[in-house]
C-alpha cells in the first residue's frame, strides 16, 4: 500500500476507518473539523505543507458526505501559491469542493487567467483543468479568447492543447457566444488534421458540441470527420498506445460518428460512399469475442454506427441489416447487449418502413418484459409502447395487463398509464377499452391515477352505445367482495348516471343498485363519499314513480351528512336533500351529464410530464411529437384549467343549474365534474358573497367577471397609470422650465437602462445625467454622473430620491453647484426589501441662469435587476414546478394582445430580462420555460419558474404560468412579464380594447393600497 | 457528457466523487445517497446500466468498489463503460494492482489521475502511456519542490544555529 506522503492525513483516514459506527465517525470528523477550523483562523502560523494537509482533510470529510462550510477561502488561496505542490492542491480541491455558482470562485479568476496566459506549462494545465471542470459564465467571458489561443497555438505541446480544447468546450456550453462562428469554423477544421490523437479526441468532443448547435457553419468539418473515421476503422497510422484491446481508439470513433449525426445529410457522393463503406465494415465486421472489454468497445462502435445509419436513413438494404442485427441482440444472453438492442430498436421506430420488421420480434420483446433486470424491463416496456398500433394493440395491452400484477412497484404507475393510453389510442372497439381500464383499476388501483378513471368516464359519457355496457360492467365489479376505492368511485358514478338504462334487467332496479353501492359505503374515504351522494341523488331521480322506502333511506343519509365536517360532503348532502324535495325540478337539475368536449387526453399529457422523472426513453418523446400536431392544446383554451376534470375545486364553488351551462356552450365555460353537478370555475377566489348562493334556489350568476369589477378597475388604473404617463414622463414642474427641453426620449432612455447597466438617463442642453449600475443579489450600487455641459456653472443642484416602500435607497451627498464642464459622481446604494414593480423616482432640479429646471426621472432599479439568471435541469425543475401547486404560489393567466413575437425573439427578450430560457424542458416546441432567481431581503434568493404556452395559430395570445415560493413575488413577476410582453414601451394611454391586458386574476394581495402611502410610488404613478 | 463520476464501496462508503455538471452540495449528497441505494441493491449478472432521473448511470463493480458514471440519456453507454475500465487500468498501472485501500489513503492521487483522464465530462486522453507519463512528471515536480524546501530549511536551520 502506497502511503499518501502526509502522515497527518493518513492517521486521520485510519481513525475514521476504525470508527465502529456512524456516531463515532461523526465525533471524529467533528473533532477534526474543529481542529482545522482553529488552525485556519490563525493562518499566519501555517506552513504551506500544513495548509495543504488541512485542505485535503477537508476534501476527504466532504467526500464522506459531511457539510464543510468553511475553508473554501483557504483552498482557493492555495491556487495563487507560487510553488507547484501547493498550487496543484489548491486547484484540485477547489474544483472538487466548489461549483460554478460559488462566490469564492470569482476571486480566483485573475490568478487563473494569469496561469493560463503565463509561460509555465504545468500551471497552464492546472488552470485549464479547473476552468474546464467548473468554469461558469464569467469565466467564459473573460477567458475564452485566451483558451482559444492556446488551442491553436503551434508552440503549445499536446498536453496543454487537449486540455484547452475541452476547456473551451465547457466555456462554450456556458455561453455559446464566446466562440465566434465565423472565425472559428476554419480553425476547427484545421484542428481535425491534428496528428496527436489526444488532442484530436478532445477536439472532436468540442466539435460535437459546436455542430449540435449549428451544423451549418461547420460543413467543412464533415469530410474531415469521415477521413478520421476511415483512418481509425482501417487502423491506418494509429499508434499502438491509442488502440484499446486491439481496437483503434473506440472513443474517438464513437465521437466522430456522433459529430456526423448532427449533419442532416452527407451530400458529396464521394464522401458519402467512403462513409458507407466504413459503416458497412463496422456493421459486418463486429464479432462477439470472449474478452469483455474488447467486446464492449467494439459494440460501442457498432451501436454508434447503427445510430448513424439510422440517421442517414440509408438504403433499405443497410437498414434491414441493422434491424436484423438488433433482432439478434435482443435475444442474446449478454444483458448489456440485450438492453442496448431494445433501446436502439426503440430509436429505430423513428425510421419509416421498419416497423413491420420490428413487429416480427414482438414475442421476444414481450419475453424481455419478464427479464430479471428492471433496466431491461423498462426498455422493453418503452419499445412495446412505441411499436404499438391498431394491429397489435390488443395483444400488447393484454400482455401489459397480465404483467401488471407481477411488475415491481417502481414500474406499476408507468405501466398502467401506458396501458391506459394505448388502450385509448388503439382500441379496436370501445367496449374493449372500458374492459381494459376497469381491469387496470381492479389489478392496480393504487397506481391508477385519477386522470385514468376521469378519462373512462368521459368516454362513456360521450358514447351512448357504451353506456349500458359500462353500467353492466360496473355492477359486476361492484359485487366483488374487496375492490379498490377507485373502482367504487368509477362504478358508483357510472351506475348513478346510466344504471337506469338497465332498469328492466333483473338485479338492476333502483333499490338494488342503491344497495350494491351503499354496501361499499363503510369502506370508503371522504373523497369518495361525495360521489356516492351524487349517485344516490341520481338514483332517486330515476326512480319514477318514487319509492318511499328508498327515498327515506337516501334522505336519512343526506340528513346524516348535512352536519359532516367536510364542507364538500356537507354542501352536497344539503343541496341534494333540498333538491330532492322539489320534485320535478330535480329532473332538470340532475339530468344526464352533457357530453364532454373533445380534448387532448390528459393521460398523454401526463406521460409527457412524467417523462423526465421516470427516465423514459425516446419512444414517448417521439410519439408525443408525432401527436403534437393533432393533439395540441389548441382545442382547449380555457384559461385557468388545462386539465379536464381536475379533482375537486374549492368547496365553496358556485353551483349552477346544469341546463344553464349547457345552453351557454358547456365546453368552454363549465368544468364538468364526474359528480353530477356542473361547477363554474370562478376566476375570482371565493372572496365574494358565495355562501349566499349555497342554497337559495341556485342563483344564476351574472355575466362572468361582472361581480368583482370595481376592485379590479382600481388596480387597473394604478397599473395603467405609469404607462399612461410614459409619453410625458418629464413634466416640467413650473412654467419657467418650459424653455429647457430634454434631448432624446426620456422613456426610451429609461427602458434601455432597464435592460443594460450603464447609459444616459437624461440629457438637456445644460446637463447630462448618466448612470452606471452594479447589481449583486438584492443589493445594487448606482452611480449617477452629473455632467455640466456648459461653460457656466449650474447652481441649486438638488437630487432627491423618492423610493417606493420596497427599496431602501441612500444617495450620497450631491454638491449644490456643478462647476463648468465638470462631472460629479454620486453613488446611490439600493437594497431590495420585497418583490414589487414600483419604480423609484429621482427628483432632480438645478438652476441655470435665471431658469429653474426640475425633472422627475424614473430610476432603472426595476424588478429584473434583482433577478439572476439560472439554468435549471429537468431534475431540479419538475419537482419544484410540481411542489408549487396552484395559487397563490403558482399563478396562471391567459394574456391577450401580446406583441406578436417569433418564439426565438421572445426567448431573447426573456434572456435580456435575466429570465433564463431553458430549452428542452417543455416537449412542446411552442412553449417556453424560463427560470431565474429573485433576490430581496425578505425572500432571500428565491427560484422563480415561468412557463409560456404560445399558440402558433395566434401569436397575440399566450398562456403564462409563474411560480415561486412567495405569493407576492409570483404575482409581481407575472405582472412584470406581462407588461414586457404586452405593452409597447411608449404605449400612450391606458391600453384599451383588444390590446388591453386582461385584468389581473387572483389578486387579493395587490399592492395599490400600499402605494398610496408611498410618496415614491405615488409619484411614479403620477408621472 | 459525463455529469459526474463516483466510486462507492460495497458498504456504501464514498471513495471519490467528481462533478462535471453543476450540483449544489445538497444535490450532491442526495444524488450519491439515492444512487448507492439503487446500484448496491442490484444483483450480479444484470446489465451495467440504470435509468436515473432522466439520466443514465453506467456502473461496474471491481472487487468491493463500484465505479459509477452518470451520462446523458442519448450518450453511448458502452463507451462510458469502457471509460470506467480505462480509468481502472490506469489506476492499476499507477498503484501496481490497485485495491480499495490504495484509493482510500491516496484519494488525492486518484483525483490527479482522473483530471488527466476527463475534463468537462469528456474523455481527454485515451493513451494509458501518456497519462502515466504525465502523472509521474507531476509526482517528480512535487518531489523536487519538497527536496528544495527541505534543503532550504536545512540551510536556514544551519545558518540560524
Amino acid at each position: 500500500m502506497a502511503l499518501s506522503g502526509m502522515r497527518g492525513l493518513s492517521v486521520f483516514i485510519s481513525d475514521v476507518r476504525n470508527c465502529q459506527n456512524k456516531e463515532q465517525e461523526r465525533l471524529r470528523v467533528d473533532k477534526e473539523l474543529g481542529n482545522v477550523r482553529t488552525r485556519f483562523k490563525n493562518e499566519k502560523g501555517l506552513s504551506p505543507y500544513e495548509k495543504k494537509k488541512y485542505v485535503w482533510k477537508m476534501l476527504y470529510i466532504y467526500m464522506l458526505g459531511y457539510d464543510v462550510d468553511f475553508g473554501h477561502m483557504e483552498a482557493v488561496s492555495l491556487i495563487s501559491a507560487p510553488k507547484y505542490p501547493e498550487k496543484q492542491v489548491g486547484y484540485i480541491v477547489t474544483a472538487c469542493l466548489l461549483n460554478e455558482n460559488h462566490d469564492f470562485l470569482r476571486l480566483a479568476i485573475n490568478t487563473v487567467r494569469n496561469d493560463i496566459i503565463g509561460r509555465n506549462e504545468t500551471f497552464q494545465c492546472l488552470a485549464l483543468t479547473l476552468v474546464g471542470n467548473i468554469g461558469g459564465r464569467e469565466f467564459a467571458e473573460s477567458l475564452a479568447a485566451d483558451v482559444q489561443k492556446l488551442l491553436i497555438s503551434s508552440s503549445c505541446r499536446p498536453l496543454v492543447r487537449k486540455k484547452a480544447a475541452l476547456c473551451l468546450l465547457r466555456l462554450y456550453r456556458k455561453n455559446p457566444d464566446v466562440v465566434n462562428v465565423d472565425g472559428w469554423a476554419d480553425r476547427m477544421a484545421q484542428l481535425l488534421d491534428e496528428r496527436d490523437l489526444g488532442v484530436l479526441t478532445s477536439s472532436m468532443s468540442l466539435l460535437v458540441a459546436l455542430v449540435s448547435n449549428n451544423h451549418e457553419a461547420y460543413w467543412s468539418c464533415l469530410p474531415k470527420c469521415v477521413k478520421t473515421l476511415e483512418r481509425l476503422a482501417r487502423n491506418q497510422d494509429i499508434p499502438q498506445e491509442y488502440t484499446y484491446y486491439g481496437i483503434p481508439s473506440p472513443w474517438l470513433q464513437v465521437k466522430t460518428m456522433r459529430a456526423l449525426q448532427y449533419f442532416p445529410t452527407v451530400e458529396d457522393p464521394n464522401t458519402r460512399r467512403s462513409l458507407f463503406e466504413v459503416l458497412q465494415r463496422i456493421l459486418m465486421g463486429t464479432d462477439v469475442v470472449k474478452n469483455v472489454n474488447k467486446n464492449n468497445a467494439s459494440h460501442a462502435v457498432l451501436f454508434e454506427a447503427l445510430a448513424l445509419v439510422m440517421h442517414l436513413d440509408a438504403e433499405k438494404e443497410m437498414m434491414s441489416q441493422c434491424v436484423a442485427l438488433l433482432g439478434k441482440f435482443i435475444a442474446v444472453r449478454e444483458p448489456n447487449i440485450r438492453y442496448l438492442g431494445l433501446e436502439n430498436m426503440t430509436r429505430m421506430l423513428m425510421v419509416t418502413d421498419v416497423q413491420d420488421i420490428i413487429k416480427r420480434h414482438q414475442a421476444q420483446i414481450i419475453t424481455s418484459l419478464k427479464d430479471p433486470d428492471i433496466s431491461i424491463r423498462r426498455r422493453a416496456l418503452d419499445l412495446l409502447y412505441g411499436m404499438c398500433d391498431v394491429s397489435n394493440a390488443k395483444d400488447i395491452v393484454e400482455e401489459l395487463l397480465q404483467y401488471l400484477s407481477s411488475a415491481d412497484f417502481a414500474m406499476r404507475e408507468e405501466l398502467s398509464l401506458k396501458a391506459a393510453i394505448l388502450a385509448e389510442k388503439f382500441a379496436p372497439d370501445l367496449s374493449w377499452y372500458v374492459d381494459v381500464i376497469l381491469q387496470l383499476i381492479d389489478k392496480a388501483g393504487d397506481f391508477v391515477s385519477d386522470d385514468i378513471w376521469f378519462r373512462v368516464v368521459q368516454f362513456v359519457t360521450n358514447n351512448e352505445d357504451l353506456q349500458s355496457y359500462a353500467a353492466a360492467k360496473a355492477r359486476e365489479y361492484l359485487t366483488k367482495p374487496a375492490i379498490h376505492e377507485t373502482m367504487v368511485k368509477v362504478s358508483a358514478y357510472i351506475l348513478g348516471e346510466y344504471g337506469h338504462l338497465l332498469a328492466r334487467r333483473p338485479g338492476y332496479s333502483p333499490k338494488e343498485l342503491f344497495t350494491i353501492i351503499h354496501e361499499k359505503h363503510p369502506t370508503v374515504s371522504t373523497s369518495t363519499i361525495p360521489i356516492l351522494l351524487s349517485s344516490y341523488a341520481k338514483i332517486l331521480m330515476h326512480t319514477q314513480p318514487p319509492e318511499p322506502e328508498l327515498q327515506n333511506q337516501i334522505w336519512t343519509i343526506f340528513n346524516k351528512y348535512e352536519s359532516c365536517i367536510d364542507v364538500e360532503i356537507q354542501q352536497r348532502s344539503a343541496e341534494y336533500f333540498a333538491l330532492s324535495r322539489k320534485g320535478a325540478s330535480l329532473m332538470d337539475i340532475l339530468a344526464e351529464m352533457p357530453k364532454f368536449p373533445e380534448r387532448q387526453s390528459a393521460l398523454i399529457r401526463k406521460a409527457e410530464d412524467a417523462e423526465v422523472d421516470t427516465a423514459e426513453q425516446s419512444a414517448i418523446k417521439l410519439r408525443a411529437q408525432q401527436q403534437m400536431s393533432t393533439a395540441l392544446v389548441v382545442t382547449d383554451q380555457r384559461p385557468p384549467n388545462g386539465m379536464p376534470a381536475q379533482p375537486s375545486i374549492g368547496p365553496l364553488s358556485l353551483v349552477k343549474v346544469p341546463s344553464e351551462t349547457v345552453d351557454s356552450n358547456p365546453g368552454d365555460q363549465g368544468l364538468t365534474h364526474p359528480n353530477g353537478v356542473v361547477y363554474k370555475e370562478d376566476p375570482q377566489p371565493p372572496s365574494q358573497d358565495i355562501i349566499g348562493d349555497l342554497l337559495g334556489t341556485l342563483s344564476i350568476e351574472g355575466p362572468p367577471g361582472a361581480v368583482a369589477q370595481s376592485p379590479q378597475n382600481a388596480t387597473y388604473e394604478a397599473e395603467g397609470a405609469p404607462s399612461a404617463a410614459d409619453a410625458a414622463a418629464l413634466v416640467p414642474v413650473g412654467e419657467e422650465s418650459g424653455s429647457v427641453q430634454p434631448i432624446g426620449n426620456i422613456n426610451e432612455r429609461f427602458y434601455a437602462l432597464c435592460l443594460k447597466d450603464s447609459g444616459v438617463l437624461y440629457e438637456d442642453p445644460n446637463i447630462q445625467i448618466g448612470i452606471k449600475a452594479e447589481w449583486r443579489a438584492h443589493q445594487g450600487r448606482l452611480v449617477l454622473f452629473l455632467g455640466n455641459k456648459n461653460t457656466a456653472s449650474l447652481g441649486s443642484v438638488q437630487a432627491l430620491i423618492l423610493p417606493p416602500t420596497h427599496l431602501k435607497m441612500e444617495l450620497s451627498l450631491v454638491p449644490e453647484t456643478i462647476p463648468p464642464r465638470a462631472q460629479v459622481q454620486c453613488p446611490l446604494e439600493v437594497m431590495n426589501l420585497r418583490p414589487s414593480r414600483d419604480v423609484a423616482v429621482l427628483d432632480f432640479s438645478y438652476k441655470f441662469g435665471p431658469t429653474m429646471v426640475n425633472v422627475k426621472l424614473r430610476l432603472p432599479a426595476v424588478l429584473n435587476k434583482f433577478l439572476q439568471p439560472i439554468t435549471v435541469s429537468p431534475e431540479e425543475f419538475f419537482p419544484q414546478w410540481r411542489s408549487l401547486s396552484g395559487p397563490p404560489l403558482k399563478l396562471q393567466e391567459v394574456v391577450r394582445g401580446v406583441r406578436p413575437l417569433p418564439l426565438p425573439e421572445m426567448a431573447n427578450l426573456f434572456n435580456t430580462y435575466r429570465l433564463t430560457v431553458c430549452p428542452g424542458l417543455d416537449p412542446n416546441p411552442n412553449n417556453l420555460v424560463a427560470s431565474t432567481t429573485f433576490y430581496s431581503e425578505t425572500t432571500r434568493a428565491m427560484l422563480c419558474l415561468v412557463r409560456i404556452e404560445t399558440d402558433p395559430a395566434d401569436r397575440t395570445q399566450l398562456r403564462m404560468t409563474v411560480a415561486s415560493g412567495d405569493p407576492t413575488l409570483t404575482f409581481e413577476l407575472k405582472e412584470f412579464i406581462k407588461e414586457q410582453l404586452v405593452s409597447i414601451p411608449t404605449a400612450p394611454q391606458r391600453p384599451q380594447g383588444p390590446a388591453a391586458p386582461p385584468p389581473p386574476v387572483a389578486q387579493i394581495t395587490a399592492p395599490p393600497p400600499a402605494a398610496s402611502q408611498d410618496p415614491g410610488a405615488l409619484l411614479a404613478g403620477l408621472l | 457528457m459525463i455529469n459526474f463520476v463516483c466510486l462507492i464501496s460495497r458498504q456504501g462508503k464514498v471513495r471519490l466523487t467528481k462533478w462535471y455538471s453543476t450540483y449544489s452540495q445538497k444535490e450532491r449528497s442526495k444524488a450519491i445517497r439515492e444512487l448507492s441505494g439503487v446500484i448496491l441493491s442490484r444483483g450480479p449478472k444484470l446489465c451495467n446500466f440504470v435509468d436515473w432521473k432522466g439520466h443514465k448511470v453506467v456502473y461496474k463493480r471491481y472487487a468491493s468498489l463500484y465505479f459509477c458514471i452518470c451520462i446523458d440519456e442519448e450518450d453511448n453507454e458502452l463507451e462510458a463503460l469502457e471509460v470506467i475500465h480505462h480509468f481502472v487500468e490506469i489506476l492499476d498501472r499507477y498503484f501496481g494492482s490497485v485495491c480499495e485501500l490504495d484509493l482510500i489513503f491516496n484519494f488525492h492521487k486518484a483525483y490527479y489521475i482522473l483530471d488527466e483522464l476527463l475534463i468537462a465530462g469528456e474523455l481527454q486522453e485515451s493513451s494509458k502511456r501518456t497519462i502515466a507519463k504525465l502523472i509521474s512528471a507531476q509526482d517528480n515536480l512535487v518531489e523536487v519542490a519538497k527536496e528544495e524546501a527541505s534543503s532550504l530549511s536545512n540551510i536556514i536551520a544551519q545558518a540560524t544555529k
